[in-house]
């Protein structure tokens, strides 16, 4: 979460970014466009602070319980982003037998880890020399507190 | 320098990014009638399928050879083209985005390594969406698209083309007479702009390989097949003729767009803009018997116009089924611009693309949308369809352009209505990126 304050102030985001500024400007033709314009105010926009690469930015839904202690339960909503490169600690999205399994992304030394984060499940160990195909990197977790 | 960058088999890339299982196996995607198959995996190629060959001709590779079919998702196509378009815009200060996954990058002016830059742009489009590119350069279009092609051919045929033009393929590098071997190798049906027709006369004639082709007298060309050779003639021979935005038409889909003369800001003036050119592209639809399976929409501000904050839309809409009514063209673009303006932007060019294009004789009852579920038998009503657009355009060729038109309000279907009828589309993947309902699962 620290790196949340640092996000707001980026370059336009989401597919059509500039929509979110789009808000603040006067109807009608006078003053778009000016110098001044900068200086009106908009509201907070979600895509703005969450999403810093919305080209490859995706949204998958979870299963299963094994991140539990990660705060990722079933049913929430990740954010997944490709542009990012997976670093130790990462929570990410690997390829597994075909499917997409959420993890957190171990390396010590030689040895690559899927960590789960739940005393019911287990790790995978990804064997020397074998293939690990990373998808994205969650950056965020969207959890609902009501139905 | 211009670039052209393609996506390798697109449809069946967009449905390997989120259905891992599919990688490495022969996939096809069918129409959306489920009636041909409009996209190949390599594997797919290899087993012998052929573009838009009927499924049945092919079904039994399913049980025989493992062959896959989905259903063409043209929601999904859509979006991960616009994803995609977008990164590969960042790398030139021009692009023009030809087709679904097709577009040219201007590189005049840009000094560097353009072969470091293409693969860093094919890299970077492969990491954030997960789609494989092609990325050929030439000193004109015409030499982009063949140096695509050899990209591409190179990259899946190893041996019919020198390995280091794999993937990404540079014709500016080349010596004369490395550049001649190359042309030597290609068959003339690889241009841009020849045609399965144009090329079996030229083939006739003695002119087999593009090199044959760059050999022969201008004047010929022009006397016994048209100007539009004789262009295409002078662009292999590296004279531009063809700036961005002026092209010929892109097989497979239709695109009727136009840069405005003056900034629009009003959503009338978008709304009655693309619905000029949903009719204009129906039009060219029926003229060659064919129907579509979606229409894509877009409108954008002027890339060139550094004080204007930008903004840019492009959405994809599926149709129920496919067809070649003016009125269901209209009707889904208005849908979509009315959905996605946002007013305080100058937008400068809109356009509107048919895509997912079929013999119209493939299918049957594409016209009796607005019927009932209960008229669909009724054949009466099915006929007056086709009798009405065939009117539309006779009058209008008979007055001049827009004598009869369609007013975009006065469409009578609606969302509902239409969601209710079932195309075939049995195997669709989820519109894993445009519905919340459909997001691809993850296993935690």
């Amino acid at each position: 979460m620290s790196s949340f304050d640092t996000l707001p102030n980026m370059a336009p985001v989401g597919r059509d970014g500039a929509a979110a500024t789009a808000a603040k400007a006067p109807t009608g033709s006078a003053g778009f466009g000016s110098p001044g314009a900068d200086a009106t105010v908009h509201r907070l926009d979600l895509n703005e602070a969450l999403i810093r690469h919305p080209q490859a930015t995706f949204m998958m839904r979870t299963e299963g319980s094994a991140m539990r202690d990660a705060g990722i339960d079933a049913g929430d909503v990740l954010l997944v982003d490709r542009a990012l490169t997976a670093h130790h600690g990462n929570v990410v999205v690997a390829v597994v037998d075909g499917e997409f399994v959420c993890r957190r992304l171990c390396r010590q030394g030689d040895v690559v880890k899927l960590e789960v984060a739940s005393p019911d499940h287990a790790d995978m160990v990804v064997p020397a020399g074998g293939q690990l195909e990373i998808w994205g990197v969650v950056t965020t977790v969207i959890k609902s507190l009501v139905d | 320098m211009f670039a052209l960058v393609d996506a390798n088999n697109m449809y069946v890339s967009c449905e390997r990014v989120f259905q891992p299982r599919l990688n490495g196996r022969p996939v096809v995607v069918l129409s959306s009638n489920d009636g041909a198959c409009i996209a190949r995996s390599n594997e797919a190629k290899d087993l012998g399928v052929k573009m838009a060959q009927p499924w049945f001709q092919v079904r039994h590779l399913e049980r025989s050879a493992g062959l896959l079919a989905v259903s063409a998702n043209f929601e999904l196509y859509g979006d991960m083209s616009s994803r995609m378009m977008a990164i590969e815009g960042s790398y030139a200060p021009r692009q023009e985005v030809y087709s679904i996954d097709e577009s040219f990058l201007d590189f005049t002016g840009v000094r560097g390594d353009l072969v470091a830059t293409g693969r860093d742009l094919r890299a970077a489009v492969l990491k954030e969406t997960g789609l494989p590119t092609s990325v050929g350069f030439g000193a004109t279009k015409t030499l982009a698209k063949l140096a695509n092609h050899v990209a591409k051919t190179a990259d899946r045929k190893p041996g019919s083309y020198p390995a280091g033009l794999a993937q990404v393929c540079n014709f500016g590098l080349l010596t004369p007479a490395e550049l001649d071997q190359v042309m030597a190798a290609t068959e003339i049906g690889a241009v841009w702009g020849v045609g399965r027709r144009i090329g079996a006369k030229l083939t006739e004639a003695g002119v087999r390989t593009v090199l044959d082709l760059v050999r022969c007298d201008a004047a010929m060309l022009r006397r016994q097949f048209s100007v539009v050779l004789q262009k295409t003639l002078l662009e292999l021979r590296g004279t531009s003729c063809m700036d961005l935005d002026d092209a010929p038409a892109a097989r497979q889909q239709i695109l009727v767009s136009r840069s405005f003369g003056k900034s629009v800001t009003e959503l009338a003036g978008i709304v009655e803009a693309v619905s000029e050119f949903a009719s204009r592209a129906a039009e060219k639809l029926r003229a060659q018997d064919s129907v579509a399976g979606a229409v894509n929409v877009f409108f954008l501000t002027s890339p060139f116009r550094s004080n204007d904050r930008p903004h840019s839309v492009t959405v994809t809409v599926p149709l129920v089924r496919p067809t070649s009514d003016s009125r269901l063209f209209v009707n889904a673009v208005a849908d979509v611009v009315r959905r996605e303006f946002r007013p305080g932007f100058n937008y400068a060019k809109a356009g509107v693309m048919l895509l997912d294009l079929q013999p119209a004789t493939q299918v049957q009852g594409e016209l009796d949308l607005f019927a009932s579920p209960d008229a669909q038998e009724s054949p009466g009503k099915d006929k007056a369809r086709p009798a009405l657009m065939a009117a539309v355009d006779a009058l209008n060729m008979r007055f001049g352009r827009d004598s009869v038109h369609l007013g975009s309000s006065s469409i009578v279907s609606n969302g509902a209505e239409l969601r209710s009828w079932s195309t075939k589309q049995e195997r669709r993947s989820p519109r894993f990126t445009t519905r919340w309902d459909e997001m691809p699962v993850v296993k935690a």
